[in-house]
């Protein structure tokens, strides 16, 4: 690089500062920043500690409902007893001796004021917000799916109490029950979640209530790592039945109070029935007025600014981010990249194109574990697939086996990223 | 510092901010960052992923081609390899190799 010849006026400013002739990053010289992010969990925790160790001097606030973070992966082995929900909880320790941590919900936001309120009444001023709210159910999105059905047929979407309760239900059914998972149209969070749940519902079955069955009802004909799925199932698990879209899958209604879920086909009583209902960005995305009539949030491929509200950036599963999934491993590779362009635009700098990856394992069986990876960058204002794939059909069991191992050290890579 | 893909503003933000906050360098070249969703960033880890902080980065561009050409089994970096060039790839190496503990 050649240097252009300095003029006098831009080397007494450089001399001013002390920066003698070296080109100083923005970063070092720039205005430092108010940040509130609002959810903590793989992305806006995440974001919180990259943007300030970006820039130390940003005043970074993360806001977040709960005291502790209950993730989502891994959770389908909390409900089939392979794990403890104890090992999918994480506090806000570490994080809060990073950053600002409030433990509150947000309740409003003021795009054009720029604020944000909490329920416990603080307002937080902020230059650059960071939503990363995860989904909200939609109660509204399947007739007689209420709160109150949920606490008879879980969705188990969100982990915690839910995902408890399924495990209860599943215990406490005698041999020879009928399990029924119903899986929603796209969008919605982890798009092979269904179907890891399925299988290891199937697994816990198998092993401890061999006389029952399982049936998926689904209102899609096609679903994430589909073919090494239906693989899986036809070896392992025969009482396995998937009920696709064109087959008369799509529930239409449920009915708790005999538990019964309807499709356009016919009437399917169940024993346990676990309804994935359809979702929509959390409700904060909305009062902020960054979520489309989708119900999800449009964002700049490059930066994750909203395309309807300046200054306010979304990650993970509310953002409508092109070809990435709603995945942990997305939400994480979002939040860093939207670290980088908020300590970019708020020194007044321009973020970078991002190249971004993702990495989701399922697990069929304890020890049967299979994966999609893909890179992802932006192009015609979208964030594009640029290559990647699911595991191979014809892998060997080895292969399964150390994809099952590789699992397990994600989660514990990530969980220790986010919040070690 | 001969890694051409290192920009001299990362360089200097390396400096100016040490060590510690070298891992979330301001110019991590694209890419970088989502490595560690899966290869720790720190220690003492539970996981079988290889660590790429400090790591030699010819070690790395070499795994990484024989990744993309199928020369080293793999179960996911043989796809997430099809996905970088050779000069992201040499990029990400650089960058992960100039980091310290």
């Amino acid at each position: 690089m050649i240097a252009k010849r300095t003029n006098r006026r831009e080397f007494l400013k450089a001399a001013a500062a002390g920066a003698a002739m070296l080109p100083l990053p923005a970063i070092a010289q720039g205005a430092a920043g108010r940040v509130v992010v609002v959810g903590g969990g793989f992305g806006g925790a995440s974001c919180a500690r990259f943007i300030k160790r970006l820039d130390p001097r940003v005043n970074v606030t993360l806001v977040e409902a709960n005291p502790t973070f209950i993730a989502c992966p891994f959770s389908n082995g909390v409900i089939v007893g392979l794990r403890d929900l104890k090992e999918q909880q994480f506090g806000y320790d570490k994080v809060g001796a990073e950053v600002t941590v409030t433990i509150s919900a947000g309740t409003a936001v003021d795009a054009q004021g720029r604020t944000v309120t909490l329920a416990n009444g603080t307002r937080l001023p902020y230059d650059r917000l960071v939503l990363s709210p995860g989904i909200d159910i939609r109660w509204d999105g399947l007739p007689g799916y209420t709160e109150a059905a949920a606490e008879r047929m879980p969705h188990a979407w969100k982990a915690g109490e839910q995902t408890l309760l399924l495990r209860r239900q599943l215990e406490a059914m005698a041999d020879g029950g009928t399990v029924i998972i119903t899986a929603p149209a796209n969008p919605f969070r982890c798009p092979p979640g269904p179907y890891e749940r399925a299988s290891l519902i199937a697994y816990y079955l198998k092993t401890k209530k061999p006389k029952s069955k399982l049936i998926i009802l689904d209102a899609k004909d096609a679903f994430s790592k589909q073919g090494l799925f239906l693989g899986a199932w036809k070896a392992l698990y025969p009482n396995l039945e998937w009920v696709s879209l064109s087959k008369g899958g799509k529930v239409t209604s449920v009915e708790p109070g005999d538990m019964t879920l309807v499709t356009e086909f016919g009437r399917h009583k169940a024993d346990v029935a676990n309804v994935i209902p359809p979702q929509k960005a959390a409700r904060i995305a909305e009062l902020a007025g960054v979520t489309d009539r989708s119900g999800w949030c449009p964002i700049d491929p490059v930066t994750f600014e909203s395309k309807l509200q300046q200054n306010i950036h979304v990650i993970g599963d509310a953002s409508i981010a092109g070809a990435m999934p709603k995945s942990a491993f997305s939400a994480n590779a979002q939040a860093k990249v939207c670290a980088a362009a908020v300590a970019k635009l708020l020194s007044g700098g321009k973020p970078d194109e991002p190249k971004l990856i993702n990495t989701c394992y399922s697990l069929v069986a304890p020890d049967y574990g299979i994966s999609v990876a893909n890179t992802y960058g932006p192009a015609d204002g979208q964030i594009k697939d640029l290559g990647g794939g699911v595991s191979p059909a014809d892998a060997p069991s080895a292969s399964r086996q150390a994809e099952a191992i590789f699992a397990n050290g994600w989660f514990k890579t990530i969980g220790a990223e986010v919040f070690g | 510092m001969n890694t051409t893909r290192i920009a001299p503003v990362g360089a200097l933000a390396f400096v100016l901010l040490g060590a510690a906050s070298a891992a979330a360098a301001a110019d991590a070249p694209p890419g970088a960052m989502s490595c560690s969703g899966c290869h720790p960033s720190g220690r003492g880890v539970d996981s079988t992923v290889p660590r790429l902080v400090g790591r030699n980065p010819a070690d790395i561009v070499t795994a990484m081609q024989a990744f993309k050409s199928g020369q080293l089994p793999a179960t996911v970096m043989d796809r997430i390899a099809k996905g970088f060039s050779e000069d992201e790839v040499k990029a990400i190496a650089a960058w992960y190799g100039a980091q310290k503990d």
